[in-house]
This record gives structure tokens, C-alpha cells and sequence, in this order.
């Protein structure tokens, strides 16, 4: 046989190699497996948990859970709760929690993209590494530490800031107010959030547009590209997507803040879409607020509550979660 | 070939003369001029009015002399860095004016006995050299050891499953480790009451509180130690292979020491993202006043709820006493952090 | 022409197979002029007193061994040098008998005039083929009157258009790999620059693409000065008019010897030129 005809004929199958695995290799696997299945398992027993202590609660209140707006707890003698007359509605804490989360990505996004800009492409290095260590800093205060530094340093500032608002926009229906009470609004408790989610985006833009592959900006510059046309035409495209992930990220969290809005927004049970109006509340503090004087019953709705919200900012940051690793998008 | 003379001495040319500094310089105390001279005149007054105006005087002026000198693509890349600026000082003020704040109202209760006494036998409008908070202090460590204990090996073996097993989970279990780290505080709360302490103790304790903290522990330890798993060469795991090593001894002999100082910044990563929690541990821990060192019953104090309730009790020293509660846990937090940072420097640097 | 009708043997020969620049269509001048250029990346001396005359209208390729200074040296002329943390630099570069490095000097008025092309093809993703050719004017905020009469043009002396004229608004990454840099190439002219710098254009492309590029270098050396940096001995001999041989004994880079082409490869004055281009290192 020649070397040629060998060449045309049979091209062996490959092989299947496998390996008996040892025992303490698969005792290994077991137990490595284990330990990550668990985020799985807690996040399961929450729901679980969660929804089982509401159920009575949802099912008696059905829909209106979600769209009613009052929370009239009605006791029997004994202490059990009358169903027929209680209701439960946390619309508007849930609108007010989607409230102060807006106004909190609309302030602190353009703040953090600008701040991650400067990281990234105009700070000098010394400078850089200085305020990096400074802004993570920041993403580790204690958010009761923005609550309190919020009412007590903040607000003044942010009662003027609402004031000159209402004063020059009060002819947009969110501006406008009819009791002229500008503490404790959830414009306030929207700038405290602001400020606590800024380090995040900041961070995570900082991250995307550090990977931005410098051959394209290298090509930008020698084209005679200006610092600022570089940015338009080459980290912006390749960075969008992965900026608005962060900023839904940011979202997620200030969504679930309990303490700092606690602590700066006057919780008053109504819907109440006038940013600089002294009113409003979330669902994370309206349950703080409820919590040390409820009865059982009442507590069940608590949990129907959290419920809501842990479903809530599931859904947020899986899609701010998603929205980040598919970051390919056009610019890539 | 090398000349003989000797080279000349570097240069970077393109960075900016001090003659051209001097125009930069020029054009703020241009702006701050034009601010001044606006307020004076105008209704507009205030803090705001100067920077804002001081804003937009220098960004016309840098626009304007940018166009004349080199065009219109000079002029917009002008305004950009103005605008990148202001975004960069409205980001980091905030942080200086908390840490300013934090040491000017709460220095003044600061005092060695702080650290022994605690607040059983003190009522809200004692003066604040009376009372401690030595029971907030020994709270905290108490729950968040306990937290750690049982976080720290869930976390890492969650880490060690995406990096060295890789098995047919890792995708879904990152997305629920992304996804746990976004739980709201008091969904932990809420949930630990309804899964244990309603069912099982009927009564708040410390360890209900650390059962909480751990579920907010768990992502970060096990994001960070991924992320410094991932540092580790694979030629190193190789090489344990390659020398007879089964799986589980060469992440455990090889891998896992390699990874040691990464492991333990992820640990303490952890404990500074949990030592300030607040809403679970007024869901679950009570808040003491004298310090236990039981957590299974009693009600346990810690930093954030001593503050919290020193908060709420509203009088003029028990506000104090919170800020100098604040000041002890941003102390504690602030190095927490160093020493996380510092770390993971020597471990780069290695 | 002077074409040899015989199987080139050598590189002296190939260069001498060059089509010949016709006599007076020379020298419009020196073009680019650098003069005893150093170079360093924190510290440590990387280009040693290089001082070359670059005229318009020719083609000059920058040879030597990996990691002599020759990628550093031709970013220094369009001053992208200055990019890597670091780096620092002595001496001038005349553009039009103007140091670039004067201090004032609006660099992207520079990098407008020098232009380069890279060596991995890097067109702008996010654009179609038409707005990649056009991106230069759109980053330096030029106007010009007619955008598809530019575009057309700057198409065509890439060696471009007669492919991609049916599909101007295709993304800029459908290309193969050799258009694409064309594509660059294209852009980097509609600025209009009077040099063009050209790192390795083709050390990442296929033999065909390579033919083709050279092809377009040739075309475009009549209106404009090329440098071109190459690690392949046989592409200089076949596109350039005059060569610079470039050589680091571990210290400093330092340029050994240049002249017209065909010179460098039959009679080069250096051992060392000689030793190179006779392929006894390298």
C-alpha cells in the first residue's frame, strides 16, 4: 500500500477517553456542587417562604394587593383579622418605591457616566487611583449613614433645590403642589439615593469602558480625532449597552433601600406622583415603618409585601444582569 | 550606532507648558469675575448661583477660545471636558462632605469610655459622656463572626464550583449568585422571620440577625473569590495535574493557597458589606442595650442598631451619641477596607 | 520600464524590477524630516538619534530585525508616541520645515496631515462602509462639498470601489479581512494628509490582499509621501524607493544605513546592512 493510498482511505473515528474517576474527586464534585447550588436553594426558600406566609393575605386581597392604595386593618375581638373589612393595598408605596428609584437613576446616571468618563480618559494616573479608591469607598457606607447625613445635612440644601423647582418648572404636573411642604419628599429621598448608587455605576461604566479595545481609539486619534471625538465615535457606541445595564443595576438597588428613604422620606399612606410634595414611601420602609406595632395578621401582609418587592427587584436585575454580559450589541 | 556625546535629555513635549497652564488659569478667574459680577447684579444669589454660573462663564469661555484658536472640533471637545468635570466633582463632594460631617458631629463623643460601658443604665437625654457602646460593638463582631462562618464556605465553594469544576450549573448559579447579591436587605429580613424565627425560635435573636447577614454575604464573597480564582494561571493547576494530583488536591493544595490573600480580602469584602446593615437586625435582633455574648436568645445589640435607635429617640444627645456611633462604624468600615485594598496590591505585586 | 525579463534572483534584483519613478516627477520636496529623534518608555532608551529625510512623492520602508525601534519610530512622527504611559522623546520632526512637537501645536491638526495606517485593520464597527470612509471628516469637524465624490475617490485609490460600490452601507466589519484594510487605508485619505505612515499594512493578510495593498501603495505614492514599516525583506524591495535599515544590538534602536532601494539590497555600505538583507540573521 502506498503512502498515497493510505491517505484517501479510512479516517479512523476518534476515540472516546474517559477516565475512572477517583473517589475523593467525586466526594470533590458532590460537595463543590453542593455548596453553589445553595444560592439556588436560598433563593428558592424566600420565595417559598415568603409566598407561603402571604398567601392568605393575596388571596383574600386578590388583585387590589398591587392597585389598592389603602391599608385599613380591621381586628375581631380576638385579634385575628376581619378579611372582609381589612384591605391591603401598597400601590402606592409601590409607586412611590419606582418614584424615588427614577429620579435617583435620572440624577445619578448622567453624574456616573460623566465621573467613569473622567476616570477613564482625563484623569492623570496619580488622580485616578486616588479617586477610584475614593468612590469604592463610598460603595461601602452604611446606608443608614446616607440616611442620617440625608436629613440632617442634605435636606436644607435639597429643600432650596425643590423650591427653585417648583418655582421655575412648577407647570410640569410633577412639580406642581398645592401644600407647600418641600422636607421629606421623595425628591429628596431620590437625591440620597442618587448619591448611594453612584460608586456602582460609576464602577461598572468605569469597568466597560476600560475594556473598549484601544485599537479603535488608537485609529480615532490618528484620524486627527479630538479626546472628545475619540469618545463619540468609538466608547460610547461600544459602551452603551453595558452603561445601561449598570444604570438598571443601580435601579434594582435603590428600589430595595430601606433606611436611608426611612429616614428622609415622610412615609403618608397615598399616591403621591408630586416629586416635591413632603409625602410618599416604598415598600422596603413602609414595612420598617409597619413592622414594630404588627399583629400577625398583619405581618402576613408584611411578608405579601416583601414578596412583591423581592419579585420586583429579581426582575430588574436579571434584565440589568442581561443586558450586561450580552454588552456586544453594535459597537462590537 | 551610539553617538559618543551623551543623549539627549528627555522631553515630553506634549504636555502642557506652564505658559499654557497660565491661560487655563486664566480663564476661571475670567469666570469667577463673570459669576461674581452676575450675582451681584442679578435676583440670582446663593451657593448654587455662583457654581452654576461659574459653570457655564467658563465653559462660553473655554468654547469661545477654543474655536477661535483651532476650530470647532477644539471648541466641542472643550465643553466636554467641562461637563466631565463638574460630573466628576458632583460625584466625589458628597463623599467628602459625609466623611466631613461624620467626624464633626461625632468627635465630640468620643471618649475612652465608650469603648466599656454600654447603655443599660443610660436614658436618652443623659449627656453623652454617660452610657458606651460597648454592647454595639461586641454585637456587631458577635453576628457578624457567626454570618462568616457560615457564609465563608458557601461562598468560596460556590467560587471554586464556576472556576474549577465548571460543571453543567455554572451558568445558572452565577446568574443566582448576581441575583442574590440583589436582594433587598429587608427581604432577608422578612424572609428569616417567616423561615426560623416564627417557626422555630418565636423570639428575636442575635442569631436570626446573623442568618440574614449571611444571605447578604454570601454574593460578595463569592463573586470576589471567583474573580481572584480566575487570576490564578492555569499552568499552576496544570502542573499539579501533571504531577499525579487528583482534582480536589490540586485546588486544595495548589489553587486555594495560591489564592490566599485574594480569598481573605473576599472575606473581608464581605464583613464591611454586611457590618452596617441596618434593616434586617430591627426585623430580627432587637437591639439590646447591655452586651450578650449569647446569640440564640436575647436581644442583641449592634452598631447599626444602636445608632438607629439613638435616632429615633430624637433628643439632642441621643442624636449626638448616633453620629459618634457612625463614626465608630465608618472608622471600623474605613479599615476593613485598607486592609482589604492593601491585600490585594501585595498579591498584584507578587 | 525597465522591466527585467529574466526571474528576479535577488533582491537587488526585484528592486531594480520596480517600475521607475519618471525624471522630474521627483522631489517635490522633502516632505517629512526627522531629526535626531530619541525615544524612551519610562526611563529606558529605546531610539538613538535618528535623523532621516522623507521626500514627497516617494516610498520609503523602515526594515530590521523584531524590536529594534522601527513600530516606535514611525509612531513618533504623527505623534501617537505619546499615547503609552511613559514615554518621552528628543529632537524634531519637520512637517513643511515646522516641528510637530512645538509646543502650542494643535496635535490633531498634525495627525490630519500625517495620517497611519495600522497593522491589524481596525474599521469602526459601529459604521458602515461609506461613514467609515468619511469618520475623519466627521472626528476633525470638516466640511467638504461633495461627501460621495470624496468617497468615490478615496475608494478608488484604495483599490476599493470597483468591490464594495454596491454596498456603501454594509457594516464596516463585513469585509474580508484585505478589504478591510483598504477600507482604513481609504479612510486615512479622505483627510487628505500629505504623508502616510503604514505599520506592517499587511503582515496580518494573505498573499492576494498583500499584492493588492502594494498595488494601492504604489498608485498613491505619485500625490503623497509613504513610510511604510516592514519585517518582509521582499516587500521592501518590491514597493519602496528608498530604505532604511534599522538595528538594536540590545540597547537603543538606531538607524544603520539608507538609500535609494535597489542600492540597499545589491551594494549596501553596512556588514551589518549586508549581513541583514542577505538574510544571515534576522
Amino acid at each position: 500500500m502506498t503512502l498515497l493510498e493510505n491517505k484517501s482511505s479510512n479516517i479512523p473515528a476518534p476515540r472516546e477517553i474517559t477516565t475512572k474517576p477517583r473517589f475523593s474527586d467525586k466526594v470533590f464534585r458532590g460537595v463543590v456542587t453542593a455548596g453553589g447550588l445553595s444560592s439556588l436553594a436560598i433563593l428558592g426558600l424566600i420565595l417559598i417562604y415568603l409566598t407561603y406566609q402571604g398567601y392568605d393575605v393575596l388571596k383574600s386581597q386578590g388583585f387590589s394587593f398591587i392597585t389598592g392604595s389603602a391599608w385599613n386593618v380591621f381586628t375581631d375581638d380576638a385579634g385575628n383579622i376581619d378579611y372582609t373589612q381589612t384591605k391591603f393595598g401598597i400601590a402606592a408605596m409601590l409607586i412611590g418605591t419606582i418614584l424615588c428609584a427614577t429620579i435617583a437613576v435620572l440624577i445619578a446616571v448622567p453624574i456616573s457616566v460623566l465621573t467613569a468618563l473622567y476616570l477613564s480618559f482625563y484623569a492623570p494616573s496619580g488622580i485616578r487611583k486616588f479617586l477610584v479608591a475614593v468612590i469604592d469607598l463610598m460603595a461601602a457606607f452604611p446606608s443608614v449613614l446616607f440616611g442620617i447625613w440625608g436629613f440632617f445635612v442634605l435636606m436644607p440644601s435639597a429643600e432650596y433645590w425643590g423650591k427653585l423647582l417648583h418655582k421655575f418648572f412648577g407647570f410640569l404636573p410633577f412639580f406642581n403642589m398645592q401644600v407647600p411642604v418641600f422636607t421629606r419628599s421623595p425628591f429628596v429621598a431620590g437625591v440620597v439615593l442618587a448619591i448611594m448608587i453612584i460608586p456602582i455605576v460609576t464602577s461598572i461604566s468605569r469597568e466597560i469602558f476600560g475594556q473598549t479595545p484601544l485599537d479603535r481609539i488608537q485609529a480615532a486619534y490618528a484620524l486627527g480625532a479630538t479626546r472628545w471625538a475619540m469618545i463619540k465615535a468609538v466608547v460610547i457606541p461600544y459602551g452603551r449597552s453595558g452603561v445601561v445595564g449598570g444604570a438598571m443595576l443601580g435601579l434594582g438597588r435603590a428600589m430595595g433601600e430601606t433606611v436611608a428613604v426611612y429616614t428622609v422620606l415622610n412615609i403618608v399612606y397615598q399616591i403621591n406622583w408630586q416629586v416635591l410634595l413632603g409625602a410618599g414611601g416604598n415598600v422596603a420602609s413602609m414595612i420598617l415603618l409597619k413592622f414594630g406595632e404588627a399583629g400577625p395578621g398583619e405581618i402576613k401582609a408584611l411578608m405579601a409585601a416583601g414578596l412583591v418587592l423581592f419579585i420586583l427587584t429579581l426582575i430588574v436585575n436579571s434584565i440589568a444582569d442581561l443586558i450586561v454580559k450580552s454588552s456586544g450589541g453594535k459597537g462590537r | 550606532m551610539s553617538t559618543l556625546i551623551a543623549p539627549p535629555q528627555p522631553r515630553k513635549p506634549w504636555v502642557a507648558t506652564p505658559k499654557q497652564r497660565l491661560s487655563s488659569v486664566g480663564i476661571y478667574l475670567a469666570s469667577a469675575l463673570v459669576s461674581y459680577l452676575l450675582v451681584a447684579v442679578t435676583p440670582m444669589k446663593g451657593k448654587l448661583a455662583y457654581f452654576a454660573i461659574f459653570f457655564f462663564a467658563s465653559l462660553i469661555i473655554d468654547f469661545v477660545r477654543s474655536y477661535m484658536q483651532r476650530g470647532i472640533a477644539s471648541a466641542k471637545d472643550a465643553v466636554a471636558r467641562g461637563f466631565v468635570s463638574v460630573g466628576m466633582t458632583l460625584a466625589v463632594f458628597p463623599i467628602f462632605s459625609i466623611l466631613f460631617q461624620v467626624v464633626k458631629r461625632g468627635y465630640k463623643g468620643l471618649s475612652f469610655g465608650l469603648f466599656t460601658h454600654d447603655m443599660s443604665l443610660t436614658s436618652p437625654s443623659d449627656p453623652i459622656a454617660n452610657g458606651g457602646l460597648i454592647h454595639a460593638i461586641s454585637g456587631t463582631f458577635i453576628l457578624v463572626a457567626i454570618a462568616l462562618i457560615v457564609a465563608m464556605p458557601i461562598g468560596i465553594l460556590t467560587a471554586i464550583y464556576l472556576t474549577e469544576i465548571r460543571g453543567k450549573f455554572a451558568k445558572p448559579i452565577k446568574f443566582l449568585v448576581q441575583a442574590m447579591s440583589g436582594v433587598p436587605s429587608i427581604v432577608a429580613g422578612l424572609f428569616i422571620l417567616s423561615a426560623y424565627v416564627y417557626p422555630v425560635t418565636g423570639a428575636l435573636s442575635g442569631f436570626a440577625g446573623s442568618l440574614a447577614l449571611m444571605i447578604l454575604m454570601i454574593p460578595t464573597i463569592a463573586r470576589t473569590s471567583e474573580e481572584v480564582l480566575l487570576l490564578i494561571p492555569p499552568d499552576l493547576r496544570e502542573a499539579g495535574v501533571a504531577l499525579g494530583g487528583t482534582q480536589w488536591r490540586t485546588v486544595a493544595l495548589v489553587v486555594v493557597p495560591a489564592a490566599k490573600s485574594g480569598l481573605v480580602t473576599a472575606l473581608i469584602l464581605g464583613i464591611a458589606r454586611v457590618a452596617g446593615e441596618t434593616a434586617p437586625l430591627v426585623l430580627l435582633t432587637g437591639g439590646g442595650e447591655k452586651v450578650n455574648s449569647n446569640p440564640f436568645s436575647g436581644p442583641m445589640g449592634s452598631l447599626p442598631m444602636y445608632i438607629w435607635k439613638c435616632f429615633g429617640q430624637g433628643s439632642e444627645q441621643s442624636i449626638a451619641r448616633a453620629w459618634t456611633g457612625i463614626l465608630v462604624l465608618l472608622v471600623i468600615v474605613l479599615a476593613l477596607f485598607t486592609m482589604a485594598r492593601f491585600l490585594s496590591e501585595r498579591k498584584v505585586s507578587k | 520600464m525597465d522591466k527585467t525579463t529574466t526571474k528576479p534572483s535577488s533582491l537587488s534584483d526585484v528592486a531594480a524590477a520596480k517600475q521607475k519613478k519618471v525624471p522630474g516627477g521627483q522631489s517635490l520636496g522633502v516632505g517629512l524630516e526627522a531629526r535626531g529623534v530619541h525615544a524612551w518608555f519610562s526611563g529606558k532608551h529605546v531610539l538613538d538619534n535618528i535623523s532621516l529625510d522623507f521626500w514627497s512623492g516617494t516610498v520609503t520602508a523602515l526594515i530590521g530585525p523584531s524590536g529594534c525601534g522601527k513600530s516606535t519610530f514611525i509612531r513618533t512622527l504623527n505623534r501617537m508616541h505619546e499615547f503609552i504611559p511613559g514615554a518621552q522623546m528628543a529632537g524634531e520632526v519637520l512637517l513643511d520645515g515646522k516641528d510637530i512637537y512645538e509646543s502650542g501645536t494643535d496635535v490633531t491638526k498634525i495627525r490630519l496631515k500625517i495620517g497611519m495606517v495600522f497593522q491589524k485593520p481596525n474599521p469602526f464597527p459601529s459604521m458602515t462602509i461609506a461613514e467609515n470612509v468619511l469618520s475623519g471628516l466627521k472626528l476633525a469637524e470638516l466640511k467638504t462639498s461633495n461627501k460621495d465624490e470624496l468617497l468615490e475617490d478615496c475608494l478608488e485609490r484604495a483599490g476599493l470601489w470597483s468591490e464594495v460600490k454596491d454596498r456603501l452601507n454594509a457594516h464596516g466589519g463585513s469585509l474580508s479581512g484585505g478589504q478591510q484594510q483598504r477600507l482604513c487605508i481609504a479612510r486615512s485619505l479622505a483627510v487628505k494628509p500629505q504623508v502616510l505612515l503604514m505599520d506592517e499594512p499587511c503582515s496580518a493578510l494573505d498573499p492576494g490582499s498583500t499584492l493588492k495593498i502594494e498595488e494601492t501603495i504604489n498608485h498613491l505614492s505619485s500625490s503623497m509621501t509613504i513610510i511604510i514599516v516592514t519585517h518582509n525583506m521582499q516587500q521592501a524591495a518590491r514597493v519602496s524607493d528608498y530604505t532604511a535599515f534599522f538595528l538594536s544590538d540590545g540597547g537603543p534602536g538606531s538607524m544603520i544605513e539608507v538609500g535609494p532601494t535597489s542600492e540597499i539590497f545589491s551594494r549596501p555600505r553596512d556588514t551589518r546592512t549586508e549581513n541583514y538583507v542577505t538574510g544571515r540573521f534576522g
